[in-house]
């Protein structure tokens, strides 16, 4: 057993338990990050920050929400935006919060495949990441279907279609899924179940993953410096702060993420109070008619761009097309034959696959909300087509490259 | 100076998607109707004068408008209960007392004369049908049809309040509430839901609301939908044109045009925002005082960041 002697202070009684100072050296005055970065790598500070925001909204909306179809889109737009003291405000934050979450995740995943940040023992990273991405959609997914409005229950009843898989008719799938054989009261109260227990519970241990997985290779860095990272944690404790190359994670790059945070939190709060309609459409505020189909069914946003690649095609080859969309970020790191970890802009085709991919995704995105006829059904279907065609052609391209 | 450019190209591209799926796809999905000003343009325009005392006797007499509507202020009930009024109509009528100012005089001359055209319902009772509208046409007492016309119109008027007296709910209750509920506001279409101490009472109640929706269900063909949220899910400016000239924005449908002033149309939404978006003055109250706040904490961090990194190159 330990030897524990007469504290000194509280401090010394909490440390002589719990070790304390250790933690703290370990995951904030000696956890190094390289100097050489930008804002964008802040987002990861941002992303977790936006979850904060979500978990505790989420928390005061679940005193007043009611899982029951007859009630829940009354408890939702009358008990929350009505009776209850600022009820209005929670329900805004979280909505704007779920749809500004996902702007983050992809301007978080674009960093890392414009730096290359997903290779060289930082494939876990990268795949957790994902892990996280999937999570968060089916938390997102499911809890659009809460208020039970119109484009909850229709969009319930498109996406668990699906699972038909088209020509199989695996009918008996969809029926497992819902609980009946359309959405109804079964059917929110395990999506329910999902989006405040199980889900959560996932995103928070992916999270605890995904930082774990930062630990041993170390955030990249700007210009895809390989660093020494003992000998200029080195250089920084004997008081060389301004050559080391390295900097702690506090308070050093906790005061530029806390200012990024900040600059963050203007833009989503202006959202949240002047400008909240984009994340809450408007045809969910119908409550739900299984009799009445909408005139059109989209998906939130940061879906479209799947939802793209499904919909040129027939049922089979797009659900094939669908879920080939669904797992090949998850292989980035190995379809990637470059070693380089190095911007994108250095690596000579690859830097025309980033851009290509991102206005891909942009274009796929517009022409998924887009009602799909004329020149639009044409774009979307050429939109597939790239998206599928760079994947396969990421290895050739990769391979060509030189080592810089 | 490498951040603000980095800045600017996430900038770029998030305005460029947020366009694309917002306005950009709006555009192409709803058809968008420019408001006419409320103008009503197809109608003529009032010729006469018309003399509010002459208007008196024809609105009680010779119009027949009080053998269906009620005019409260003047001491007149309804002829009939909400429920009874529509199982033999299939609506109940308006009470007439504020329909002076509710209405544009222009449409109310038009509707005086026929209201199914003024209504733009004609659709629906065309010659084939075989069917006419439960207003009766007014053909006329005898003298100058125009001029009786513009006499009731002015006998309406001088009995309605003032504009500025008119409340959002009253505007409702006169333009819309016979044929839709609100229930966030507590309103059937056969008037407020009043509370109950016994269970029975309320049960006898809503069994009256049931018999005047099947009424009404039959008359217009589907129950008009309740509009509690219609401020969320349709937007001001669609409810604006809509009311305006239902037949615009869903050809066909059953919705009469109401043929209520601008003014009128105003605040018949304020009052579905005031049921649908209760919170609007506060939510605006509270950001403004959240913008400074988070500014001024963005402002210490950028502070704290200075100083701590001014020890690092
Ligand atoms: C035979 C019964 C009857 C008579 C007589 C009658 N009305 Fe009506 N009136 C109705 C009914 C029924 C409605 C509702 C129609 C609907 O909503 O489709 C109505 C609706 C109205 C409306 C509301 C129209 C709108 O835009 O929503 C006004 C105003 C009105 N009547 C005025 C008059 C006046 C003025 C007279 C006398 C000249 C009159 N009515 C005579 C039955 C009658
Ligand atoms: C005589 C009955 C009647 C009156 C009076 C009436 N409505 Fe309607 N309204 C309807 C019916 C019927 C529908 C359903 C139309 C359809 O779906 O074709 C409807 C539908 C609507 C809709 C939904 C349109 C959509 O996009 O689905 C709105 C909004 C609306 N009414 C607003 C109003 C307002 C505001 C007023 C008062 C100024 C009003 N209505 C007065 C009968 C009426
Ligand atoms: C919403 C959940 C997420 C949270 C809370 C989160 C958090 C973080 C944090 C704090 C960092 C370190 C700082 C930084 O570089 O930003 C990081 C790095 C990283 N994340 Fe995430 N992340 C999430 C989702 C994702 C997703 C969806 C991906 C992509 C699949 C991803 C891929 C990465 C990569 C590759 C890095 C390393 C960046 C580098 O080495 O430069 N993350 N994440």
């Amino acid at each position: 057993m330990a030897h524990f002697t007469k504290a000194t202070s509280v401090h010394d009684w909490i440390n002589q338990r719990l070790g304390i100072d250790t933690v703290r050296r370990v995951m904030a005055t000696e956890y190094w990050i390289p100097k050489n970065i930008n804002f964008l790598w802040a987002m990861g500070m941002v992303l977790a920050i936006t979850f904060a925001l979500l978990l505790v909204s989420g928390i005061f909306l679940l005193m007043y929400y009611q899982p029951n179809v007859n009630t829940a889109f009354d408890s939702v737009n009358y008990t929350i935006m009505r009776e209850v003291d600022f009820g209005w405000l929670w329900r805004h934050v979280h909505g704007v919060a779920a749809s500004v979450v996902f702007l983050v995740i992809y301007i978080h995943m674009f960093t890392g495949i414009y730096y290359g940040s997903y290779k060289n023992g930082r494939e876990m990273i990268w795949i957790s990441g994902m892990l996280l991405f999937v999570t968060f959609s089916a938390e997102a997914f499911s809890g659009y279907m809460l208020p039970w409005g119109q484009m909850s229950y229709w969009a319930g009843m498109v996406i668990t279609n699906l699972f038909s898989l088209g020509g199989l008719h695996a009918d008996g799938i969809v029926e497992w899924i819902r609980g009946d054989y359309v959405p109804a009261q079964a059917f929110l109260d395990r999506f329910f179940m999902l989006h405040v227990l199980l889900l959560p519970l996932a995103i928070m241990g992916v999270i605890g993953l995904h930082f774990g997985a930062l630990r041993i290779p170390h955030v990249n860095n700007q210009d895809g410096e390989e660093l020494d990272f003992e000998k200029e944690a080195a250089k920084y404790k004997a008081g060389d702060k301004k050559g080391s190359k390295v900097i702690a994670f506090a308070n050093d790059f906790m005061s530029k993420d806390l200012f990024v945070v900040g600059i963050f939190l203007i833009f989503f709060f202006y959202l949240v109070f002047f400008h909240y309609d984009f994340a809450m459409d408007p045809v969910n505020f119908d409550p739900a008619d299984g009799l009445k189909t909408p005139a059109h069914i989209y998906p939130e946003w940061y879906f479209l761009w799947s939802y793209e690649i499904l919909r040129p095609f027939s049922t089979n080859i797009g659900l094939m097309a669908f879920g080939f969309a669904q797992v090949i970020f998850f292989l980035l790191p190995f379809l990637d034959r470059s070693p380089n970890a190095i911007p994108a802009n250095r690596r000579g085709l690859f830097s025309l696959w980033f851009w290509a991919m991102l206005v891909d995704m942009i274009v796929l995105t517009a022409m998924g909300k887009l009602p799909p006829e004329g020149i639009f059904s044409t774009i979307g279907l050429v939109a597939a087509l790239v998206f599928i065609g760079l994947w396969i052609a990421l290895p050739f391209i990769t391979k060509s490259e030189k080592k810089a | 100076m490498k951040e603000l450019f980095i800045l600017a190209v996430v900038t770029v591209f998030t305005l460029a998607t947020y366009y694309l799926v917002e306005p950009f796809a709006h555009s192409k999905m709803h058809k968008h109707v420019e408001s006419e000003k409320f103008a009503y343009a197809d109608l003529p325009a009032l010729t006469k004068k018309g003399d509010a005392n002459r208007g008196k006797d024809l609105v009680m007499g010779a119009g027949a408008c009080t053998g269906c509507h009620a005019i409260k202020v003047a001491g007149l009930a309804a002829p009939m209960d909400p429920v009874a009024t529509a199982q033999s109509y299939g609506v109940n009528t308006p009470d007439l007392s504020n329909a002076g100012v509710v209405y544009d005089a222009k449409f109310l001359a038009a509707l005086i004369k026929n209201p199914a055209h003024a209504l733009k319902v004609e659709h629906k009772y065309d010659a084939a049908s075989g069917k006419v509208h439960p207003m009766a046409q007014f053909g006329g007492a005898g003298g100058d049809l125009d001029q009786e016309v513009a006499d009731m119109v002015a006998y309406l008027q001088s009995i309605a309040v003032k504009q500025d007296k008119l409340t959002p709910k009253m505007a409702f209750e006169t333009a819309c509430g016979r044929c839709h509920a609100m229930k966030y506001e507590n309103w059937t279409q056969i008037g407020d839901k009043p509370s109950f101490k016994m269970k029975k009472d309320e049960l006898a109640f809503d069994i009256q609301v049931i018999d005047y929706q099947d009424a009404l269900t039959k008359y217009m063909g589907k129950l008009p939908p309740d509009l509690s949220m219609y401020i969320r899910s349709r937007g001001e400016h669609y409810i604006s044109t809509f009311v305006e000239n239902p037949q615009h924005l869903i050809e066909g449908t059953a919705m009469p045009r109401v043929g209520v002033t601008a003014e009128t149309a105003e605040k018949v939404i304020e009052h579905l925002a005031d049921a649908g978006d209760t919170k609007r003055v506060e939510r605006d109250e509270v950001g403004k005082k959240v913008m400074v706040f988070i500014v001024i904490f963005a402002l210490f961090a950028y502070l704290w960041k200075r100083s701590i990194w001014k020890d690092l190159h």
